[in-house]
């Protein structure tokens, strides 16, 4: 099949990471939080079937099934809870949910 | 086959950063299935065929129809005013800058750790099935529970319950009648 | 009868810890009852455990070991109770006094509101004198030394609220913590020589380790000297002793009279062998002692305020008493502690009922007359008065004082100049005690007492006024008779005196001091009986003011000692330790505040710190 040397592939899976964790870290609206989170878990999985084609064992892909459950188990949790989100704060602002803020604190 | 990896490749990782940098939410959700499908692509030039029928079913299509079904359920798609305001130029910097950081020492390490095979094979659903359920059998179980538990967690967090405010909390205004206890109410 | 010796400290130290945990539940009466009768039992049994001591003077000392206190490396000292001769007519006193006074204090108080406290601290007091005087080794009698002067302390300031009280009992605890200081390393360098704080011990050490006139020996008794000197009110540490008249009278008679000033007679005494090791400073005792009665005789002669002449009489009695110490009377000097206790005592309680029932009033010259008006309490004034001046043969007063100045003159150690200090001294003080009593009880009445005193009071004012006269009979003159009951017990402990051969014969000296007596009192009646314009124009007078104000001691101390710790403390208001302290504080809260901004509750800024904490761990983990 494929050829390429596994460091490449293994790389791509890390650029594919990055973009997800960038993409984490620079939007505020909640659902493309929730995307970026969603390419991360796609890329780590990624990293699990190049490595188990190298090793020529299954292991690698029983690996990726179970990160595929547990980013559905994830996702229709975290969907569930914006909408409550958006119940309570009418907005997508992830900014909006701070009352973890040591208000006094920042009064000073 | 490798031309077929770098195209998909590039593929993918175009269409991840089109999907984190678009305004519009349905738009990018498309852009990230685009990808989702050419990672799928990669899949089954690896000599994982059913992990790329699985990719293109499970996550294409049904998380990601979820998360179409969210975005239109909210009504978002024509936010463009808030989406400009936040997503300025400048945010991008540090988290790129960081990112580039991150994968130079990725690079660096994977550097000659790794002998390259030349023969791969392809591992069918049926290897994956056996290995599945007898090897990693508890983890099925395991997997199963934690199903079991978004199913019951998405549906009682996706409920909306209407608040009750008993009348006794009715600002300034005395109950008339009877005293109501724990147990009328 | 070893056995119960323990309980002479006991029963105060007890009734202390009943009154402290429970006083304030208490009745009135169940305190007195408490206060006086645990005072009592510890007289009753000392009273017992003397009985082998007057039988003869061969009786031997008792010895109790009670707890082991400290044992550890060597160090040895335990709670240990020795009661010999010396020990035993202290306690005596201490203890009958004591008990006269605390039934005294019963009706004195009754109207405070504090009435259980000031029994709690007064039983505290009797506790910690018993067991200074029947301590048998030096850190107990030290601990003794402490709580006898926390207790002053509490006792002077008993009217807390009034500011100048506790100014008072502050200056009293402080002055003589100086003292307390020198008696301390005084032990240490006692301890270091001998290795043991046990008295019997040092005192068969230290002839045999120590030279007469050693450097050791001198500082040793230099060291204790100072400790007594501030306790027993002895220049240059006497200026505390008139300012603690600010607390009531039953606490100047019991601490400031009897018990608590004579404290530092009783370490001189015990420690006699030192201070024999080291002639040099023995002549400073006596010096001290002349120079003090002199000084504060003629203090008292200028005060107004009743209790101020007694409290300078008292230092210029303990004088006396330090300079028998210190020409080698050993046993004179006990004597007059005991006549001294009497008297004394009986006049601060009478002076304490004049001022009581003429609403507190202390200035002499506002009173008169009283001598119709409080018949009772003018006899045994001047009873006191009296045995104060040792107006010859009747008082008790006249045998110690008398047998004083007679040893001043004829020891071996004395000399001539010493002798006409004390009778210069004797002159002055029957002069000042006439001076005071025409002044009060004589004359035309300006304040009317309210009312009599009642029994409790009148009751140990009788049994001292009795006691002032018979309480000398226990010792008579060589030349008189034949009776020396007190020095013969005396000198089981104490060594007997060297008398060098004289020429002049000893009713000579009697005759002196007789006449020098009678010649003040004499003086003071023609200058107070009737009112005369000598008080008023010696009143103007510089002499006056100078003597008023203690000789200027209190002036000196000011602006050498007080004045400029004042200063200093005025410069460090803000106390710079402080501030460096404050300051450290300060930069914490600083980081606090600034670290603080990182807690902000947005999901992407913990995000972000998760990232550069991947990263930087990741390069390290990379490069190291």
């Amino acid at each position: 099949m494929v050829t390429v040397s596994m460091e490449i592939q293994l790389a791509l899976a890390g650029l594919l990471f990055l973009t997800g964790l960038v993409g984490l870290l620079v939007r505020r609206n909640i659902i493309f939080m929730l995307m970026s989170i969603e390419i991360m878990l796609n890329s780590a999985g990624l990293a699990f079937v190049i490595a188990g084609s190298h090793w020529m064992q299954a292991d690698g892909q029983v690996m990726f099934i179970f990160i595929l459950t547990v980013s559905a188990a994830e996702v229709s949790v975290g969907l569930a809870l914006i909408l409550q989100m958006f119940h309570h704060y009418r907005t997508l602002d992830a900014d909006a949910l701070n009352r973890l803020l040591d208000k006094k604190k920042m009064e000073n | 086959m490798n031309t077929i990896f770098f195209i998909a490749a590039f593929v993918a990782f175009i269409s991840s950063v089109m999907a984190i940098s678009n305004r519009n939410a349905i738009h990018a959700l498309l852009y990230l299935i685009l990808s989702l499908l050419s990672i799928s692509v990669i899949f089954y030039i690896s000599g994982a065929p059913f992990i790329a029928a699985l990719e293109v079913i499970v996550y294409a299509g049904a998380i990601m129809v979820l998360f179409i079904f969210v975005v239109m359920m909210l009504n978002i798609g024509n936010a463009k005013e808030l989406e400009k305001k936040w997503l300025h130029r400048s945010m991008w910097i540090i988290p790129v800058l960081l990112a580039m950081v991150l994968m130079a020492v990725f690079i660096y390490a994977l550097n000659g750790s790794v002998q390259s095979r030349t023969d791969t094979e392809v591992i069918g659903p049926k290897q994956v099935g056996v290995s599945l359920f007898t090897t990693y059998l508890i983890g099925v179980e395991i997997a199963a529970i934690l199903l079991l538990a978004g199913i019951v967690g998405a549906y009682h967090l996706g409920r909306q319950k209407k608040k009750v405010i008993h009348r006794f909390m009715n600002q300034g205004k005395k109950p008339a009648g009877k005293i109501l206890t724990n147990a009328d109410v | 009868m070893n056995d119960l010796i323990f309980l002479i400290p006991a029963f105060p130290l007890t009734g202390f810890l009943v009154m402290a945990l429970a006083g304030r539940y208490m009745s009135r009466s169940l305190v007195s009852w408490i206060a006086v009768g645990s005072v009592t039992l510890s007289a009753v049994i000392t009273i017992m455990a003397g009985i082998p001591f007057l039988r003869g003077p061969n009786s031997t000392a008792i010895t109790s070991l009670i707890y082991t206190w400290i044992d550890t490396g060597g160090f040895k000292a335990d709670i240990a109770l020795h009661m010999d001769a010396l020990s035993f007519v202290f306690c005596f006193v201490i203890t009958f006094v004591g008990a006269l006074i605390h039934l005294y204090s019963v009706e004195f108080m009754k109207d405070d509101e504090g009435f259980a406290r000031f029994f709690t601290y007064m039983n505290l007091f009797v506790a910690s004198m018993l067991i200074l005087v029947l301590a048998d080794n030096l850190l107990l009698l030290y601990l003794g030394w402490e709580g006898v002067g926390l207790c002053s302390y509490l006792l002077i300031g008993f009217w807390y609220r009034d500011p100048g009280n506790g100014y008072a009992a502050r200056k009293a605890f402080i002055v003589t913590r100086i003292g307390d200081t020198f008696m301390i390393i005084g032990l240490f360098l006692l301890y270091i020589s001998f290795n043991t704080l046990h008295i019997d011990q040092i005192l068969r050490m230290a002839p045999a380790d120590w030279e007469p006139g050693s450097v050791k020996a001198v500082a040793a008794a230099i060291l204790l000297l100072g400790g007594a000197l501030g306790k027993s009110a002895q220049l240059p540490m006497q200026t505390w002793l008139p300012d603690a008249m600010a607390g009531p009278s039953p606490v100047s008679a019991l601490i400031h009279a009897a018990t608590m000033v004579t404290a530092g007679v009783y370490l001189i005494a015990r420690m006699h062998t030192i201070f024999t090791l080291a002639p040099v400073v023995q002549t400073a005792v006596a010096m001290i002692g002349a120079a003090t009665l002199l000084i504060a005789g003629f203090s008292a002669f200028a005060q107004h305020d009743l209790k101020r002449v007694l409290a300078y009489s008292t230092i210029s009695q303990i004088g006396y008493m330090f300079l028998a110490l210190g020409v080698g009377a050993w046993s004179a000097a006990i004597f007059h502690f005991m006549t001294h206790a009497f008297f004394k005592a009986l006049l601060f309680l009478a002076a304490g009922s004049v001022i009581l029932l003429l609403h507190e009033e202390h200035d002499m010259h506002k009173m008169g007359g009283l001598k119709n008006r409080l018949p009772v309490i003018f006899i045994t004034f001047l009873v006191g008065g009296a045995s104060l001046s040792a107006l010859p043969l009747v008082t008790a007063g006249f045998y110690s004082k008398d047998q004083i100045l007679w040893l001043t003159w004829a020891s071996d150690t004395g000399s001539k100049w010493l002798w006409i200090a004390g009778i210069i001294g004797a002159f002055v003080t029957s002069l000042y005690t006439f001076r005071m009593i025409f002044l009060t009880f004589f004359g035309k009445v300006k304040t009317e007492p309210s009312h009599r005193p009642g029994l409790l009071m009148t009751v140990p004012l009788i049994t001292l006024a009795v006691l002032s006269v018979v309480g000398g009979f226990v010792e008579f003159p060589g030349n008189m008779m034949p009776v020396q009951i007190f020095s013969g017990i005396i000198t089981t402990v104490l060594p007997a005196i060297q008398i060098h051969s004289h020429d002049i014969p000893e009713w000579v000296f009697q005759v002196i001091s007789g006449l020098m007596t009678i010649m003040g009192i004499l003086l003071a009646w023609r200058l107070f009986y009737k009112p005369s314009p000598f008080e008023t124009v010696f009143h103007k007078s510089r002499l006056n003011n100078f003597f008023y104000s203690g000789w200027g001691f209190d002036g000196i101390y000011d602006a050498l000692f007080v004045n400029p710790f004042v200063w200093l403390s005025e410069i460090n208001k803000n106390d710079f330790i402080d501030r460096f302290y404050n300051l450290l504080a300060g930069i914490t809260r600083l980081f606090n505040s600034l670290l603080s901004y990182t807690q902000n509750g947005r999901l992407r800024w913990y995000a972000m710190g998760l990232t550069a904490g991947m990263v930087i761990i990741l390069v390290l983990m990379m490069t190291l």
